[in-house]
């Protein structure tokens, strides 16, 4: 396959609080995949991906994103970007004034020329795949379960039917069954979409269980990426360190 | 056009890309589709360049509503892709209702929940009042346990901080009511009562009523949004779980700040509401500000900065308990910070001057 990279991150460097968070980072996300990026604490996974989501600005280096560069684009240019992404935020991040239904439907409102009843039920078809049930659609977000709240995060960020989509720690402070259904969910959405994921994890079973590849971030830049598979057997001491711990051995072995 | 029917083959076919952008294009195309009424009838996807799950829906919708009506539709050579698609809206689709909506109350009703929920926080506000006076009892004999650093930091951020700008505002009141009273009282040739009704009317009533009413802007509002926060972040709950009440380091310290705070507030106004009267009384009436200070000690009592700085720490509660009490309403999220913190400033500002006129009528009862 020959076809450009969906995100292209070329010599990213960033300085945040006095340190350099990026030095010349590189990376890469291939079209229809499902990407984690991985690191230690500080190694600047979520500054990352603020700057492939143009929240952060690099001091130098590209970002391109759909072939579209990011650092210097127009924001008419951001807009035509912005419509075909969608992002689950760590928080969700979903307004707590507006119901979980109204939350979904946000987006329909403000990008396309829809009617308000085929918004409405649009919205409606994106909160059940996201596996909530129809009581959850005219609830405010406060009233909702963790668990619930992420659904409800997924269902806003696939409303317009996004080719992009960004995930930010999706199953941090899930239980285990929860997060293990909705690691069945992005497997699913990213199977009937085509959808390609960036996604933010810590969890070892999602990192086995969901990803085609991985980035360990360490030291400024990428470290590796590659399947789980090959990764762990990555000679790197702070990849060794952060795989060869008494969990990331027993995850291993169970997919192995 | 995204579909259309082969009028020969008796086909639908659709084409081109069927995603969300083009959504409102594709439903008009689908009106101008001339249904057959019955009969069997091909949908042919071969043409589909994209499908996404908005479009995926749409057709299913107009799919089943002219099933319904008794037409036999099959779905031809669509890609895996939109087949896998088909397959999960089926799925949801069978299962999903109607959007369901939110039940509005009429407006009787709604008078009613408002009654309710307004009488439920005065009882609220009663035992918060109640909790934390049961708790200042408690520590008061106990000066290891008050929070010093609190009280101070406290008093810095809502009185020192608050001098310049209640300083010009006090300012400018006096020179206002100086030359409102100045225009009347010079018709009457009676230019030296000024001194009088400035004094009056700034030490009993505009000094302590405008600082209170600043404050309650300035540090009602802030302890509210900030408890409030606090409370969202499950600060308040981290608290709570150490053993640390909330009431002893954070609430007392602020109500005893702001009770020591405000009365010097409202001194540091009076000054320069005098200051701003002596200003106009001069350069207006022509009495110079060394006849407006003489006639000013021997015609204002003394008694009249008592009442007037009295009334001070009786706000600075009202202030402190109804900013503190509603910080610690907030539930929810961002929209309950915003809406209690309204709330603070309005009920504040309101209790000021309805227990300023209670003030007024006891004074005038014991002939003060």
């Amino acid at each position: 396959m020959t076809e450009q990279p969906i995100i292209e991150v070329k010599d990213v460097s960033i300085k945040l609080g006095g340190t350099w968070v990026h030095k010349n980072l590189n990376l890469s996300v291939n079209r229809g995949e499902i990407l984690a990026i991985v690191g230690g604490s500080g190694s600047g996974k979520t500054t990352l991906l603020r700057e492939m989501l143009m929240l952060q600005k690099p001091h130098s280096g590209s970002v391109r994103v759909f072939d579209h560069e990011l650092t210097t684009a127009s924001p008419a240019t951001l807009l035509q970007v912005q419509k075909r992404w969608g992002v689950l935020f760590q928080q969700n991040a979903l307004f707590s004034s507006l119901t979980v239904q109204e939350n979904t439907a946000f987006p329909l409102h403000e990008h396309t020329k829809l009617d308000p009843k085929t918004i409405n039920e649009l919205a409606l078809l994106k909160i059940l795949l996201a596996g909530l049930p129809v009581s959850a659609a005219i609830k405010y977000p406060a009233e909702l379960s963790g668990g619930m709240q992420k659904r409800a995060g997924i269902a806003r960020a696939i409303v317009l039917d996004p080719e992009l989509l960004f995930l930010d720690e999706p199953t941090s402070g899930l239980d285990p069954d929860s997060a293990g259904t909705f690691d069945e969910l992005i497997l699913n959405l990213q199977k009937t979409m085509g959808l390609t994921i960036v996604m933010v994890t810590h969890d070892l079973d999602s990192l086995w269980h969901v990803t085609n590849r991985v980035a360990f971030l360490g030291e400024g830049k990428v470290l590796c990426v590659d399947a789980m598979q090959e990764l762990v057997k990555n000679p790197h001491p702070q990849i060794q360190a952060f795989f060869s711990g008494a969990r990331g051995r027993m995850t291993q072995r169970i997919y192995d | 056009m995204f579909i259309s029917l082969d009028p020969q083959s008796q086909r639908l076919i659709c084409r081109g890309d069927w995603s969300i952008e083009n959504l409102v294009q594709i439903k008009s195309d689908l009106k101008k589709v001339a249904w057959p009424k019955q009969g069997e009838l091909a949908v042919e996807g071969e043409e589909v360049t994209k499908m996404d799950i908005a479009g995926a829906w749409l057709l299913n919708e107009s799919l089943k509503k002219h099933a319904s009506h008794g037409l036999k539709v099959s779905l031809q050579r669509f890609s895996e892709q939109a087949q896998a698609l088909f397959a999960l809206i089926a799925k949801q689709v069978a299962e999903t209702t109607k959007v369901p909506v939110i039940e509005r109350l009429n407006a009787i009703d709604r008078l009613g929940e408002a009654t309710i929920q307004q009488a439920l926080e005065f009882r609220d506000f009663l035992s918060f009042t109640g909790k934390l006076a049961v708790e200042f009892a408690e520590n008061v004999f106990r000066p290891k346990t008050w929070r010093w650093n609190e009280i101070v930091a406290v008093i810095d951020k809502t009185g020192f901080r608050a001098l310049p700008i209640i300083a010009l505002l006090s300012f400018m009141i006096g020179v206002v009511i100086s030359y409102q009273m100045g225009t009347q009282l010079r018709n009457y040739g009676a230019n030296v009562f000024i001194v009088n009704l400035l004094g009056l009317s700034i030490l009993r009533e505009f000094g302590p009523l405008i600082t209170a009413i600043m404050v309650a802007g300035r540090t009602g509002s802030a302890f509210t949004a900030q408890l409030g926060t606090m409370k969202l972040n499950q600060e308040i709950d981290a608290l709570n779980t150490m053993g640390v009440t909330p009431g002893e380091l954070l609430l007392l310290p602020r109500l005893i700040g702001l009770f020591i705070a405000l009365p010097l507030l409202t001194m540091w106004a009076n000054v320069f509401g005098v200051l701003g009267g002596i200003l106009m009384a001069n350069s207006m009436l022509g009495i110079t500000a060394y006849d407006f200070l003489h006639r000013f000690h021997t015609e204002i009592p003394l008694r009249t900065l008592f009442i007037g700085l009295g009334k001070a720490p009786v706000f600075a509660l009202l202030i402190g308990s109804i900013g503190c009490f509603q910080g610690m309403q907030v539930k929810g999220g961002a929209d309950s910070v915003g809406t209690q913190t309204t709330r603070s400033v309005v009920l504040a500002i309101f209790f000021i001057i309805v227990v300023d006129a209670i003030f007024s009528i006891i004074f005038s009862r014991l002939k003060l």
